[in-house]
């Protein structure tokens, strides 16, 4: 597992991908901050975190678009899975990569509360919770792109299938308030990423965001896991 | 070594490979020759676990391929029909991560610089792979099954795209590295495996047609009885000649070559050599014989010849 991480850590920067991602997050971060705390004169950062929300939405496809279609096109899949490591490792690698890289794009709202804390205190706690919850919703997510790359041979048709699935995704508070049923609007509402985000984004600590968002990037892993045994048998 | 019982891959209804078994033993190559889409990569993705059998069982030592790849995986060097190689990264990077990938207990520099030597690809050891002719890619891929010194290696048609001399030089390393490596080696080139392989094993249509040391089955694919000669002298006489010739089934005129020069196909009984005769009898009627060759048998007849032997009940 540890060769994959490595190995796809550093394609991340032998190609313009990991910089583009990173720029891009920056650029809006850094946006963002400036136009809900620096400019409101406040020290609350919820602003940055909650319009990220909606930049992750195209972000993550561009991290997860060739993780294993590439593999698929160039038949390095056959040196992964002839090699000795097991599927778990292979999927889980990839997955760590790609979080790593995207934690790097996080790190930088801690530079945010540095800065803010020269003009007050700010409420680490909520911080926290706001870091913690851009980590998850982004370890989720990813794993649904890594699910949809390993879906086709071809980087674009991941890039454009997972853009698509994540705004389905964002969407989905919508759609719940449009329902006039009552029992399938809350069925509907409960597969919402952007409410448990939101409670953590608010500094509540809670079990069940936490876990709903783990449980999310473990079931698509298992998922991909599942493409690569298929394959296999087919 | 390896152990293949009853192996059978089916997609959909079109079987690639049908209930084939075959034994490698420890320090043999063994040729695996058939033509393309006879089932010898399937066979071999087999073996090395990226494919699952729908029925049968392979064996590499003593782990199943199924039951315990991984343990079987640490003990087979696979280069497949395409090499897998990171195009992005240089040489040195993709064998170094090849090396973690197997997580191999070697000293780092030395085993992969002597693999390195091995293969002659010192020279392009920084550059990146996209840039390598294809020469060079084929024997990067081959540097990476070497990696780790696995007992097993499975090369999938390891000479294409190489040119003359490189496919001289991957022969010979083949055969160095069958002295202390079990290898199977796949081909379509039947002289390559006659070359290199101790053993052969003649698949078509995913089913086996021969399994036989290599000097047995040049024995039992040799054309010295069919021959094609070119003779200077009256085309009606020549041919009565030839035709009296003991042991001669078929004089068939080919053509005129030059003037008053008409070339002939010739066939004898089977496992007669009828070249001395033939060659005393035209020069005491003072027929110049301008050439004489076995007609080359190509990997068509080869099937034709052994699936015949086959039916005949000729297998030996």
């Amino acid at each position: 597992m540890g060769a994959i991480i490595k190995r796809e850590m550093s394609s991340y920067f032998s190609s313009p991908i990991g910089y583009i991602y990173l720029a891009v997050f920056y650029l809006f971060a850094g946006f963002f901050f400036y136009m809900t705390t620096l400019q409101a004169g406040s020290t609350d950062l919820r602003g940055v975190f909650i319009n990220l929300f909606s930049v992750l939405m195209f972000l993550i496809p561009i991290l997860t678009m060739r993780l294993i279609s590439e593999d698929k096109r160039q038949k390095t899949d056959q040196a992964l899975l002839t090699a000795p490591l097991t599927l778990g490792g292979l999927v889980f690698g990839k997955f760590i990569a790609a979080f790593i890289i995207f934690a790097m794009g996080v790190a930088v709202t801690l530079v945010f509360a540095v800065v803010v804390s020269f003009f007050a205190q700010p409420d680490w706690a909520v911080v926290l919770s706001n870091m913690l919850g851009l980590l998850l919703l982004g370890g989720a997510l990813i794993s649904i792109g890594l699910f949809i790359s390993s879906l086709t041979e071809n980087q674009v048709i991941a890039a454009i299938g997972s853009f698509a699935a994540l705004m389905f995704l964002s969407f989905i508070d919508s759609i719940a308030a449009a329902i006039p049923i009552s029992f399938l609007s809350t069925i509907v509402k409960g597969f919402s990423f952007y409410e448990p985000y939101n409670t953590l984004t608010m500094g509540k600590i809670g079990l069940s965001p936490i876990l709903f968002f783990i449980s999310v990037a473990l079931l698509f892993n298992y998922l991909t896991i599942r493409v690569f045994e298929r394959r296999r048998w087919s | 070594m390896i152990e293949v019982q009853n192996l059978t891959k089916r997609y959909g209804d079109k079987k690639a490979v049908d209930n084939i078994s075959f034994t490698v033993n420890k320090g043999e190559i063994l040729g695996f020759l058939g033509p393309n889409g006879a089932g010898k990569s399937t066979t071999m993705n087999i073996l090395t676990g990226y494919l699952s059998s729908t029925e049968g069982v392979a064996k590499i030592g003593e782990y199943d391929v199924l039951e315990n790849p991984l343990e079987a995986k640490k003990h087979i060097g696979y280069l497949p029909e395409h090499p897998p190689l990171y195009l992005d990264m240089t040489v040195r990077d993709y064998l170094d991560f090849i090396y973690d990938l197997k997580r191999c207990k070697i000293p780092r520099k030395s085993h992969i610089g002597e693999i390195c030597r091995l293969v002659r690809i010192e020279e392009v050891y920084n550059r990146i792979i996209k840039n390598l002719s294809k020469g060079y890619k084929q024997r990067v891929g081959l540097a990476q099954a070497l990696i780790g010194n696995p007992e097993v290696l499975i090369l999938d048609e390891p000479t294409v795209g190489l040119d003359p001399k490189q496919i001289i030089d991957i022969r010979n390393l083949i055969k160095r590295l069958g002295k202390n490596h079990t290898v199977i080696l796949s081909s379509h080139i039947l002289p390559e495996v006659q070359a290199v392989c101790d053993r052969v094993v003649v698949i078509n249509k995913g089913i086996i047609v021969a399994d036989d040391t290599a000097d047995n089955l040049s024995r039992q694919l040799s054309t010295d009885h069919k021959l094609v000669v070119r003779i200077e002298g009256p085309e009606a006489e020549v041919r009565k000649l030839l035709t009296s010739v003991p042991n001669m089934q078929s004089v068939v005129l080919l053509g005129e070559r030059e003037k008053g020069v008409f070339e002939y196909s010739l066939e004898a009984k089977e496992g007669s050599d009828v070249r001395r005769e033939i060659f005393n009898r035209l020069s005491n009627r003072s027929f110049p014989l301008l050439g004489m060759k076995t007609s080359e048998m190509t990997l068509e007849d080869v099937f034709l010849t052994l699936i015949d032997d086959k039916s005949k009940g000729g297998k030996k």
